[in-house]
């Protein structure tokens, strides 16, 4: 059950074979991941907010600015490709670092604090470079995004280390928050510190997402838009419940390859761009509607006065 | 109207060979219950004697397997709360069930706005609440006023008041002055006799001696789910009420308690802490021995329990080792609580038992991983498996695993908060002998709970609170009359 | 009482003084700053046409959050309405694009608060499924601008009665519809209970989930009125003139700009219309000192992320 959600998109590689049996060659197959790791990234770091019972709106513009900025910055020159790498690594973590903190410590909804992130982030970087994205990236810098190699060993390699952060110390205490912020505490969990760090995390995927898509789709100021709500959709259809405390990092990964193998089954068969949309929102819908039926009866809480029966 | 009016009259709530069982557990057994109009029936019983139940049956929360209810002599059937509440049952719960948001009279007329063409007529509303306010002396705020700024007792009133407004023939109020000030008690007397002058009846859910003897007419005994006795309450001595209500065999055998040879060092030393809750506190908590802390409902129990936890510390006075400021410098102490309510602050429900069971561990980084399998044998979890969820578990169980998080890091002192609410008799017994056991090896425990015989079968010594005061030490093996005179009765004990 | 503790201003105000003092506050800069420019009819008239279409969705979002819920689905359905209306009026029946735009955003409304409480959907994601599906459909069928609105319908985005354009009155007539509703009918009373506690709206024997039906339809219903709007200033119906806006997240963020909690059950009407003129007037003020835009976007971010901050001190005391 935990992992349904590879069965949906074993059904859709297979639905994909048939029109295109490229997909089922290694090439094929590689390059289809190449095309999805962006979106795996961030649903790696967008799950580590979501289980805490956190939102991170502000992924999708962090992802346009670390391109402009790469852009802007890098200008062409090779010599600059990795200090520019590591500016971008810096400021991905701090934008977490600060939707972490005013969520966690000022206690500001997260949707709020990352949607007031979002249009600070979008403001200040076309401030910057003055309305357009201006600059080019590097040969070297590209190479992450475009090289299917590259864009697949980074895949594994954030995947790796999300699996194994959730099965360590920090990820099993934030999923206990998310699940029940007050027991947690009570046992003594720094329950603000592992929210903040998820947004960090979150901050992160995004920065090495931005890096990757920056290769891959080019410079352009549309480059990040809407990637927060696939994400987060990536993270749901993976079976991860909004509100916290449930679902696994490998689902919500699986989650956007889906979301990817989706946009290419409807390319395929031709309901290119237009309503793949539709398509798309029906079947979101429908897999939550699909989990939520059957949870609450599972889920029995005794009504309130139960607890004190005197 | 005159008595005589009264008692001739068909009584206004008649419940009949009330039964009831919750997963084979029989809770209730032909309970039989009248009330009359202008009379306050007080409705006593230990923990688990089936007040709860019996109200909630009442109140349209639960169906009863068996019996009937009639209402001013026409019987009903009541399948959802909104049905008693058409039929004039109101119940005023402990939790209150308000909107801290909107103003008083929005809350009294909620879900049933007066309309004037069409629209909510809000000086009706208005209107309607001061007068009922009015009515029942109540001057200290208004109906416009915000639910939310008013006082626990203050929000009771309005409870009380949205009940009038429904034209309640019958109001249940249970444990009403638990959480409420000393003067505001004087307050609610004065509303129940007011209550009483309008002709309605008044089930009085209460431990307080001297409350069911101020306040009662009739009063009911229930014990293990069978009705004892019912009395004209001037009829009764509190002795007599006391002995009713107690005496209950030993459901099961407790294990020995400590010898004076096994009582070690002080491990934790309390003196005169308090704060907003509790006032000059002084314990002792020695190595192998069992503390237990009696006290009625509102009189600091679990206040205390979370004080010398750090999660509502205290503000002032003294603790050896530390005074802790918060949990995670009481944990560092060596003090763990098992708390009250397991299901809202002692587990996430939805993860895994070995991820409870290491909860506490990984809080504070110290390793021991490798021992949870063996302490959830050690708990005697059945089956000991660590993957699947708490949340599938029977109460005892998680009870276990909550006792398994605190054993990963063998505190020096910890804390049970109604070690076995919630927990079959079988688990009850596990879950004893293990506490026995811990103390056993050495560590202090304090074991507060509202089921006098557990406290008694368990405890080598038995500290009495009442409003947020030890007010006594009790000896092992004291008698449960002996409790519950210093728990509850004032001047009379 | 709370009203002295702390001695910072807004502690003693309620959220939606506080917007207000804070327009106050940023037109009185603009009138120092500005001089005469800042208040001429110009400026006010730009503000309050700025405002309208914004102010009409953030008035129908303020009943779904004041609800527990949220719509995500406003901006693609004010793209959506925008078309079918203009469409229609393309053939000359300026009322029955009026009706066709209104009853179509009163099904999408009616979708969104079934899926949300019939197949206990997360708001969330059903109204972010809701706009996917309308986008999709939009792609399909257009590329760009269509329909076309008469003249006669385009007074509703230009004309002005005096200093005060009809758009605004529009804006006015739906807060106040919106306002009457929340405080003077049953149902409004009951969006701030189903707000503020379920459980306890339920057992007062409120029928919880067709409140939130209820809001959801009254939302959109606003979002599809702020769909009329745009055509008649476009004179055509876009396929993104609602997302170009950003009309989703605006709409929230004014909402809550206003005072009115992202949780639900407390706030109201009056709070948002401060929030969504509060971010006008900053906005004109911007124009005036001829700040870069993108930097009204940053302070925006900021604005709302502080107004919340202070909220929630102020709630904790």
């Amino acid at each position: 059950m935990k992992y349904a959600i590879f069965v949906v998109l074993a059904l859709l590689l297979a639905a994909i074979a048939v029109a295109n049996p490229f997909i089922l060659e290694p090439a094929g197959f590689l390059a289809f991941v190449k095309r999805a790791a962006p979106l795996v990234i961030l649903a790696a770091g967008q799950y580590f907010v979501i289980v805490s019972g956190e939102f991170d709106l502000s992924v999708g513009s962090l992802v346009t600015v670390e391109v402009v900025v790469a852009a802007r910055l890098i200008d062409g020159n090779e010599a600059a490709t990795w200090p520019v790498l590591a500016l971008l690594i810096a400021l991905g973590l701090l934008v977490g670092l600060v939707n972490g903190v005013v969520t966690a410590l000022l206690r500001v909804p997260s949707f709020i604090t990352t949607l007031g992130m979002m249009l600070i982030l979008s403001g200040a970087v076309f401030l910057w470079t003055g309305g357009a994205p201006r600059g080019a990236l590097s040969q070297s810098f590209r190479v992450f995004g475009r090289d299917t190699l590259w864009a697949v060993l980074i895949t594994l390699a954030v995947g790796a280390a999300a699996v194994l952060l959730t099965r360590a110390t920090y990820g099993r205490t934030l999923i206990a928050t998310g699940d029940n912020e007050r027991a947690a505490a009570l046992s003594g969990v720094r329950v603000a510190r592992a929210r903040i760090l998820a947004f960090v995390i979150s901050g992160l995927a995004a920065a090495i997402a931005g890096i990757m898509l920056g290769g891959f789709a080019g410079v352009s100021a549309q480059v990040g838009q809407g990637l927060e709500f696939s994400a987060i959709t990536a993270v749901v259809l993976g079976g991860v419940a909004l509100g916290g405390g449930r679902g696994s990092v490998v689902a919500a990964m699986g989650g956007a390859l889906t979301l990817e193998a989706m946009f290419t089954l409807l390319n395929l068969y031709g309901i290119s761009g237009a309503l793949e949309y539709t398509v798309q929102g029906v079947i979101i819908v429908a897999a939550v509607a699909a989990g939520a039926v059957q949870l609450p009866r599972l889920f029995i809480t005794p009504r309130k006065g139960d607890a004190h029966a005197s | 109207m005159s008595t005589i009016d009264v008692s001739l009259e068909v009584a206004v709530l008649s419940m009949r060979r009330i039964g009831k069982s919750f997963l084979g557990v029989r809770v209730l057994s032909d309970v039989d219950l009248d009330a009359q109009a202008g009379e306050v029936h007080a409705v006593v019983g230990e923990n688990g004697a089936g007040k709860s139940t019996l109200m909630k049956i009442l109140a349209g929360v639960h169906a009863p397997d068996s019996g009937t209810i009639s209402i001013a002599g026409s019987p009903v059937t009541f399948r959802h709360p909104l049905d008693a509440q058409r039929a004039g049952v109101a119940i005023i719960y402990q939790e209150l069930t308000l909107l801290p948001e909107r103003s008083v009279a929005e809350n009294v007329f909620l879900g049933r706005e007066p309309l004037r063409r069409g629209l909510v007529d809000r000086a009706a509303m208005e209107r309607e609440t001061s007068r009922l306010l009015l009515e029942l002396g109540e001057s200290s705020f208004g109906a416009r006023d915000l639910v939310g700024r008013l006082s626990v007792a203050q929000q009771q009133v309005v409870e009380i008041v949205k009940a009038l407004s429904v034209d309640a023939r019958i109001i249940v109020m249970d444990e009403p002055t638990a959480s409420l000030a000393e003067h505001e008690v004087e307050l609610l007397y004065d509303l129940v006799r007011r209550l009483r002058e309008r002709g309605v009846a008044i089930l009085y859910i209460s431990h307080r001696m001297r409350e069911i003897f101020d306040l009662s007419q009739q009063v009911t005994v229930l014990k293990d789910g069978v009705r004892v006795a019912t009395r004209a309450t001037a009829e009764v001595t509190q002795g007599e009420l006391v002995s009713l209500m107690v005496g209950r065999e030993l459901s099961h055998y407790y294990p020995p308690r400590a010898g004076p040879e096994e009582t070690g060092e002080v491990l934790l030393s309390i003196r005169g802490c308090g704060n907003a809750k509790l006032r000059d506190i002084d314990l002792e908590l020695r190595a192998g021995e069992i503390t237990g802390v009696a006290g009625l409902q509102g009189s600091g129990r679990t206040e205390l329990a979370k004080a010398v936890f750090g999660a509502e510390p205290f503000t002032h006075g003294e603790m050896t080792p530390l005074r802790p400021r918060s949990v995670r410098e009481a944990i560092a102490a060596g003090i763990g609580l098992v708390t009250e309510d397991r299901k809202a602050e002692g587990l996430a429900l939805r993860q895994s038992v070995g991820d409870n069971a290491l909860l506490v561990a990984r809080a504070v980084r110290r390793g021991a991983a490798a021992r949870v399998r063996e302490l959830l044998d050690r708990v005697r979890l059945a089956p000991p498996d660590p993957d699947r969820e708490v949340r599938y578990l029977s109460g005892g169980n998680q009870q276990k695993v909550v006792l398994a998080k605190w054993m990963t890091v063998s505190p020096k002192v910890l804390i049970f908060d109604e070690p076995t609410r919630g927990v079959d008799v079988g688990a009850k017994a596990a879950i004893h002998e293990l506490v026995r056991e811990l103390a056993r090896e050495g560590m202090a425990v304090l074991m507060i709970s509202s089921e006098l015989p557990e406290l008694i079968g368990m405890s080598d010594r038995i500290l009495v609170l009442r409003e947020g005061r030890l007010v006594g030490e009790l000896p092992a093996g004291s008698s449960e009359e002996a409790i519950m005179h210093l728990a509850a009765a004032e001047e009379a004990a | 009482m709370s009203e002295k503790v702390g001695g910072r201003l807004s502690l003693g105000f309620r959220p939606a003084q506080v917007v207000f003092l804070a327009l106050l506050a940023v037109v009185a800069i603009g009138a120092i700053v500005g001089g005469g420019e800042f208040l001429t009819l110009e400026t006010v008239v730009g503000i309050q046409q700025r405002s309208a279409a914004l102010g009409i969705v953030a008035v129908g979002q303020t009943l779904a959050i004041l609800a527990g819920s949220l719509d995500l689905s406003v901006a693609v359905l004010i793209s959506l309405t925008s078309l079918v209306a203009a469409e229609i009026m393309q053939t000359g029946d300026v009322a029955g694009g009026i009706a066709a735009a209104l009853a179509v955003s009163a099904v999408v409304g009616l979708v969104n608060g079934v899926v949300i409480t019939k197949l206990k959907v997360h708001a969330f994601i059903a109204t972010l499924g809701m706009t996917l599906v309308i986008k999709g459909v939009l792609d399909h069928l257009y590329d760009g601008p269509a329909g076309r609105v008469p003249d006669s319908f385009q007074h509703l985005g230009y004309d002005r009665i005096g200093p005060i354009p009809v758009s605004a009155m529009l804006w006015a007539c739906v807060a106040l519809a919106c306002w009457f509703v929340l405080t003077r009918t049953r149902m409004g009373y009951q969006v701030y209970a189903v707000g503020g506690d379920v459980e306890v709206a339920r057992l007062s024997g409120v029928r919880t989930d067709r409140v939130v039906i209820v809001t959801h339809v009254l939302c959109s219903l606003c979002a599809g009125i702020a769909g009329l709007l745009l055509a008649s200033r476009l004179g055509a119906g876009a396929p993104t003139v609602g997302t170009d806006g950003g009309y989703d997240l605006e709409s929230i963020a004014a909402v809550v700009l206003g005072g009115t909690a992202l949780a639900g059950g407390k706030g109201g009407v009056g709070g948002t219309v401060g929030g969504v003129l509060l971010l006008a007037v900053l906005d004109s003020l911007f124009n005036l000192l001829e700040v870069d835009s993108f930097f009204k976007d940053v302070v925006r971010g900021v604005v709302i992320v502080a107004a919340v901050v202070i909220y929630v001190r102020r709630r904790k005391s």
